[in-house]
């Protein structure tokens, strides 16, 4: 594969969008278990529960400062790298980004500040209000911007205008509740619930190997455990049920993703494990689970998934019925309101397919004068790289089940055990902190890697979609970006770490009070002091 | 849906564009003086309290000021979507520039003060001020390339193509005018920072915003009057030639569009659009008086209004042009050829009717809940709770 403009441009929005993304899912997760914990502190007015808000609510902030500015990249970057995709699909595509400022980021943003500068200025039920509020900002924010990812995956409620040379949206409704985008948003807020579950985990199971802050150790276990549970069963549920989307709306992915070369009988069974080849179109070493594929691509036992080579010879029609409708195109672009209905008819007829006639873009600039060999090798493109995919998918399948282990015996511990944990398990605990980040990095590379050659399914080739820049300039803002987001990443992670090693910083005048307010019934209790102590 | 035809297209053309107006003003009256306060910490506080201080004026609601950045990029990428695509890429380097900025800068606010020690805190301190001021300067330095045209076209299936090496098209955007143009900006924003500053310290840090900011005031109406007698007689304008279908479908290709002598002759059309540069000037001098005579809260609305006055009185300058082509007039993006579909600036519009008032109501009421000056004591007592 020769390296331009588009690789390059693919590079840099892999690169900002996947680091924008190790800062995501803390924030999606941890305002949550913030806003429980703070609950259960107006609940019961118990200081060690304000005593966690705040610890876990000043790592959260931490992360929130860096998951705020690198999404500022993410929000300018279409129009700065790909602004042909920008002019091409941002009549529908732009309307859920705008729609997350004006419901999420607004809230979210405004209310993080209150949530740090105003526990002296606001009752109690009044800050829990706000952190509440931060916590639903974050995750709208999250709804909106799965609802613009899902139209890339499944294009719908929209159609293409000869008159503006772009896609339109028909119907606001159908790319709102696009089932792909619905289902991804689920799957993703709880990927991030998981995410600072594990986290929160991590962090206590540290400090209870290190015999200290048992008491807000403990407890935040316990929350982030049964949290973390409900999530990882979400995670792997939604997951599924993404996987159903996309055998029935991108059947190439499934088939890459699955290593499919041939169309199998039904049901088809899953490769476990195995090498796949993509010169030579099979899978190395390959061993099958027989049935497994069927069911999950189809939930049926007789229908017939594609495999890879069938999809080609199915890309290869489509891009003559493609090229029928380019060349009426260029009638309708010289002739526009003049046009002959037959033309326009014939337009009509094939515009669905228009996309695949501009992957031969690539190749020519004139898609009409493609040779045979030039559109064989067009369609040949629409296969995306499998090794990658293959494995990306497993390993993300394999941590998801892991993580529904991990809060089940947490759980099970916090809830049956007294809250005792042995030290095995704890060390497990802080070693498993990164694996989600590396579960949701893969599943985001499933989604989008699995997604090429489009930007936009079936309707915009990545490689169309670029803008005119030249590579200087993109290879600037890369190594800016790279130096930039490394300085920060490295500062972040110190300071992060900082503030874990100096832990939670305890009020101690509303301590006392309050320990001498419930002096008496604290008297009368066998082990006193685990509900309401300071940790040191 | 049908729903969307009860409002005309070119009618929510017309809204939009205001609403491209409010926005671009809501950004400068709001994040405008987070960025004047940014340019004006090493200014207007020396010791460690007093840089605490100022920062920490702006401390809890910089965050939501700045969604109206973000908001302005998605609202311009779902009603103006070609506009989105031209500038942003057209405008490349300085827009990685400005990003940068933003990068920076909440984690300069946010880092800050997690760290003792002279060094870390004085490098952040540097990344505010630059953070602040930089922006400040480039928006003021678009703008000015935008009133003179950018030199871009469109192929026949909508590509833009922008002339010149990389390096051209950046140090291009440095014209003389542009960079006025970015002077007042930032002298504009410097002059809000230093009204907001008065509003919420005292004392020594308060002195010394007044005095500053009353230098910039008087500097951006000067260099406001000098812009637009050089935009009356040294930078031609733009007009559409021909018949103006205000409803026709967004393709940039389909107006012809002629270089005129003077953006001024819109003056000469519509005369009541000289209130806008009257506003600004005269905002600009009442802040400054304001800031002298020691008013606070007045001298903020002032300020306001000032910045109300400038933006508003490009945007009806250009009047029906958004982003004109230098080198290919008519590629020029105007409110008729390069809006959004009929129907995603309907549904746009009801969207930000029922979420922007929203928006303005709880931001009110978290600006009164933080009511009130930050003293030393403030930022003392509360060190880890605060920046």
């Amino acid at each position: 594969m020769e390296f331009g403009i588009v690789e390059l441009s693919r590079l840099q929005f892999a690169m900002t969008a996947m680091y924008h993304f190790l800062f995501v899912p803390l924030t999606l997760g941890l305002s949550i278990l913030v806003a429980i914990m703070e609950t259960v502190y107006v609940m019961t007015n118990r200081p060690i529960w304000r005593q966690m808000t705040k610890f876990w609510g000043m790592l959260f902030g931490i992360n929130f400062a860096l998951g705020v500015a690198t999404g500022i990249t993410m929000e300018f970057q279409f129009g700065m790298n790909w602004s042909y995709y920008s002019h091409y699909v941002g009549d529908i595509f732009g309307a859920p980004l705008a729609i997350e400022g004006l419901m999420a980021f607004f809230l979210e943003a405004t209310f993080v500040g209150l949530f740090f500068f105003g526990w002296d200025k606001l009752s109690k039920v009044q800050h829990l209000v706000v952190a509440w509020l931060v916590a639903i900002g974050s995750n709208f924010s999250a709804l909106w911007i799965l609802i613009a990812n899902g139209w890339m995956q499944n294009p719908v409620g929209a159609e293409f205008n000869p008159m503006t040379m772009r896609m339109e949206m028909t119907d606001f409704f159908a790319v709102l509740f696009n089932e792909v985008a619905q289902a991804k948003f689920v799957h993703t807020v709880s990927a991030g619930y998981v995410t600072a579950s594990v986290f929160v985990i991590g962090v206590s199971a540290w400090y209870l190997l290190r015999g200290r802050h048992a008491e807000l150790a403990r407890r935040s276990i316990t929350v982030a455990s049964a949290f973390g549970l409900a999530s990882a069963f979400s995670v792997v549920l939604l997951g599924d049920e993404s996987g159903y989307d996309t055998s029935l709306n991108q059947k190439m992915k499934m088939a890459a993703i699955e290593a499919m070369w041939e169309t199998e009988p039904a049901p088809a069974p899953f490769t476990a494990f195995g090498f796949p080849d993509q010169a030579a179109r099979e899978t190395h070493y390959a061993i099958h689970v027989p049935y497994v594929m069927g069911l999950i691509g189809t939930r049926s036992l007789t229908t017939q998934i594609p495999g890879i080579s069938d999809l080609v010879a199915q890309a290869e029609t489509r891009i003559r019925s493609g090229l029928i409708a380019y060349d009426a195109l260029m009638t309708v672009r010289a002739e526009r309101d003049a046009t002959p209905p037959e033309v326009m008819q014939t337009f009509e007829d094939h515009s669905a397919d228009l996309g695949f006639a501009f992957l031969l873009k690539k190749y020519i600039d004139d898609p009409r004068q493609a040779s045979d060999a030039q559109i064989q090798a067009a369609a040949a493109d629409t296969v995306p790289t499998v090794w990658p995919l293959f494995w990306a998918f497993r390993i993300m399948v394999v941590l998801g089940f892991g993580f529904i282990g991990t809060m089940a015996y947490f759980f099970w511990r916090a809830s049956f055990r007294q809250m005792q944990y042995p030290r095995w398990a704890l060390h497990v605990a802080v070693w498993m902190i990164p694996a989600p980040w590396i579960a949701a990095e893969m599943g985001w590379f499933v989604a989008e890697f699995g997604r090429q050659p489009w930007t936009v399914d079936g309707v915009l080739p990545t490689a169309m979609s670029v803008s005119a820049l030249s590579m200087t300039e993109v290879a600037l803002t890369l190594a800016g970006f790279v130096l930039f987001y490394t300085v920060l990443f490295i500062i972040e992670m110190g300071l992060m770490l900082k503030y874990i090693r100096k832990g939670p910083f305890q009020d101690v005048a509303e301590t006392e009070a309050w320990v001498a307010r419930h002096h008496n019934r604290l008297a009368g209790r066998r082990n006193a002091d685990a509900i309401a102590q300071p940790a040191e | 849906m049908i729903l969307h035809e009860l409002i005309s297209y070119d009618l929510l053309r017309v809204i939009w564009w205001g609403l491209l107006g409010v926005l671009l003003i809501g950004f400068a009256l709001t994040d405008g003086f987070d960025m004047g306060v940014g340019a004006l910490l090493p200014f207007t506080a020396q010791t460690d309290v007093e840089r605490r201080i100022v920062i920490n004026t702006v401390g809890p609601v910089w965050e939501g000021n700045q969604v109206w950045f973000i908001l302005g990029g998605g609202a311009i990428f779902a009603a103006w979507p070609p506009l989105y695509a031209v500038s942003f890429s057209g405008f490349y380097l300085a827009m990685f520039a400005v990003l940068a900025c933003f990068i920076v800068r909440p984690v300069a606010f946010k880092y800050r003060s997690k760290r003792d020690g002279y060094s870390w805190r004085n490098r952040w301190d540097w990344a505010l001020f630059v953070s602040g001021a930089a922006p400040a300067l480039l928006f003021g330095v678009a703008v000015g390339n935008v009133i003179q045209g950018v030199p871009f076209h469109f192929t026949d299936d909508l590509h833009t193509i922008y002339e010149g090496a990389w390096y051209a098209k950046f140090i291009g955007l440095l014209d003389p005018f542009s960079l006025l143009a970015g002077v007042v900006s930032l002298s504009m924003l410097v002059m809000h920072g230093g009204a907001w500053l008065t509003v919420k310290t005292t004392g020594e840090v308060q002195k010394r915003a007044r005095a500053y900011g009353s230098i910039a005031a008087l500097v951006a109406v000067a260099t406001y009057a000098l812009a637009g007698i050089w935009l009356a007689y040294g930078i031609s304008g733009y007009r559409i030639v021909g018949e103006v279908v205000a409803d026709g479908p967004s393709n940039p290709l389909y107006f012809q569009v002629e270089r005129t002598a003077s953006w001024l002759s819109a003056y000469a059309d519509r005369p009541w659009i000289a209130i806008a540069p009257v506003l600004g000037i005269l905002g600009g001098l009442l802040t400054f008086a304001g800031l002298r005579a020691g008013r606070e809260i007045t001298t903020l609305l002032f300020s306001k209004l000032a910045i109300l006055g400038v933006i508003s009185s490009v945007g009806l300058t250009m009047f029906p042009f958004i982003m004109p082509s230098s080198s290919d007039p008519r590629s020029s993006l105007t409110v008729w050829n390069s809006s959004s579909s009929h129907l995603t600036l309907f549904i746009m519009l009801v969207v930000t009717v029922i979420f922007m008032p929203l928006i303005l109501a709880y931001t009110a009421w978290v600006y009164r809940v933080l009511w009130g000056k930050v003293t030393a004591k403030d930022v003392t007592e509360n060190s880890h709770s605060v920046y």
